[in-house]
């Protein structure tokens, strides 16, 4: 038996100041995007299940973490990325992207007001040092620009039990309504954000704080879980993964996330590009494909062909999906097949498995807290 | 870790079971553990011809696929229904009802080549 294995990386791996309690807890480290990260403990089954029935935590502190701020942060930061921060009150965050002139994705982020000209922006791990050189480059006199991303240890705590989690370490402080941010008593920030379609919330908190807290969390009934859980749960949300589902060669309105992008807020890069681009039309799509029976697991890069054989394109993501029981996958097709219901086959080691283009998300969670 | 003292083992994590001039197949305990979550497996056809070391079936979790390979030559006379229909066998019982292929073998000694229990532990490190 051999396995597809871990591209062998050239660089030296960073280390999440959570390493040691990884190993102690049994995680089968990998490198990702540069990190030495937990890819499971016992069960990437049991980590999504645990997720989606009670609650999982993740290390996340492998993510980037910036503060704007500044006379004039508000302004400069709406014209570097695609949505609109003025819609933000104190304490709210939202989705966004950074976006090169020609409308390519750099980065996704999600991006809190902290102040009237204050931000806090929690990025893809792999894009920090591109990220903030593409902002540095781009600053103006007056905004400070600030990468903390050595400073904080961070952990995604998400499922339907992750509130009453956060009250058993916390039972004095409210947690912030879906998608806000707040600062804790003790200096801690937690964000109700997450990367699986669950409730939950991610917390940040100094470096040399983080086995102590991961730990707290466990013993609140959190489940220790690695990238591959995480993996499988954003998949079945459609949320794209940076580098594989998103490209500097595709826009937001080509992967199929205009709502996140406000052509209307005035300039900002990229702009033009998906103006037109939403005049105009697009030629491909990011659209979901599920298998219409069972078959070999879809993975990403794997061809997605037309009903007779015809090769559409390649899946950017794949997986068997833990809680539909089939496989599942996005893909850039032509706009012609990115109708739902659209049957297509995907090519695993030359067999066609059947599949169509459905709704998305794959998944619809139980229950939404606020 | 399982290593049952019956069966022959190669250096791929494959186990054979002589019976008469077949042997049957499977994955060892150490590697359904490794792999975990077994979730898929593809069947070699019946009838075909393989070699030593031809990969002749795939063995996929929720991350990964894996090849398993012919630990011998010969023929395929045999396919596990069973793990298709449901691939957790392999994960739980993988030196019986998690099997996945059995062979005719042509020439016995290349069993007798495989590692017995007590090397196929050497491998994994005691």
């Amino acid at each position: 038996m051999t396995g597809s294995q871990v591209p062998r990386v050239s660089e030296p791996l960073q280390h999440s100041p959570l390493e040691p309690l990884h190993v102690e807890l049994g995680g089968r480290m990998v490198p990702f995007a540069g990190w030495n990260m937990p890819v499971m403990y016992d069960s990437i089954l049991n980590e999504h299940q645990a997720v989606r029935g009670s609650v999982g935590i993740f290390d996340i502190s492998h993510m980037g973490q910036f503060i704007v701020k500044g006379e004039g942060a508000l302004e400069w930061l709406n014209r570097m990325l695609a949505n609109n921060l003025a819609k933000l009150a104190d304490g709210q965050g939202q989705y966004s992207f950074m976006l090169n002139e020609q409308g390519g994705v750099i980065d996704d982020l999600i991006v809190y007001r902290t102040g009237a000209n204050e931000f806090f922006l929690v990025v893809n791990a792999s894009m920090i040092p591109e990220d903030f050189t593409w902002l540095e480059k781009q600053r103006p006199d007056g905004v400070e620009l600030l990468d903390e991303s050595e400073s904080w240890a961070g952990m995604a705590v998400q499922g339907p039990d992750s509130a009453a989690a956060f009250a058993k370490l916390f039972p004095d402080e409210p947690l912030p309504p879906r998608n806000g941010i707040a600062r804790l008593s003790g200096g801690q920030i937690v964000c109700r954000t997450g990367y699986t379609g669950e409730d939950g919330f991610e917390f940040f908190c100094p470096s040399a704080d983080g086995i102590t807290a991961f730990k707290q969390f466990c013993d609140a009934g959190a489940k220790p879980c690695g990238l591959g859980a995480r993996d499988s749960l954003r998949l079945e949300m459609c949320y794209p993964l940076n580098g594989s589902d998103l490209s500097p060669a595709r826009t937001p309105i080509e992967a199929g996330l205009g709502f996140f992008v406000d052509l209307e807020k005035g300039d900002f890069v990229g702009r033009d590009v998906l103006a037109r681009q939403k005049e105009e039309g697009l030629k491909e799509r990011l659209v979901a494909i599920a298998y219409t029976g069972k078959g070999a697991p879809p993975r990403a890069h794997y061809q997605v062909l037309s009903e007779s054989g015809e090769v559409l394109g390649e899946l950017s993501s794949g997986v068997p999906s833990p809680s539909l029981g089939k496989g599942i996958g996005l893909a850039y097709l032509p706009v012609a097949y990115a109708k739902i219901g659209t049957k297509v086959q995907v090519d695993v080691r030359g067999r066609p498995f059947p599949a169509e283009v459905v709704k998305k998300p794959f998944y619809k969670p139980a229950a939404k807290n606020s | 870790m399982n290593v049952p003292d019956d069966l022959r083992y190669n250096t791929s994590h494959e186990w054979v079971r002589l019976e008469g001039d077949v042997v049957t197949v499977g994955i060892t305990d150490h590697a359904q553990e490794e792999l975990t979550d077994v979730v898929f497996v593809e069947l070699p056809p019946v009838g075909k011809e393989v070699d030593a070391e031809d990969p002749v079936a795939v063995v996929e979790s929720v991350k990964a696929a894996s090849d398993i390979y012919a630990p011998i030559s010969g023929e395929i006379v045999e396919a596990n229904e069973g793990v298709e229909a449901d691939p957790a066998l392999v994960n739980t019982d993988p030196y019986a009802e998690g099997w996945i292929f059995k062979m005719k073998v042509k020439d016995v000694a290349q069993v007798e080549a495989m590692l017995d229990a007590a090397g196929y532990k050497a491998l994994l490190g005691g």
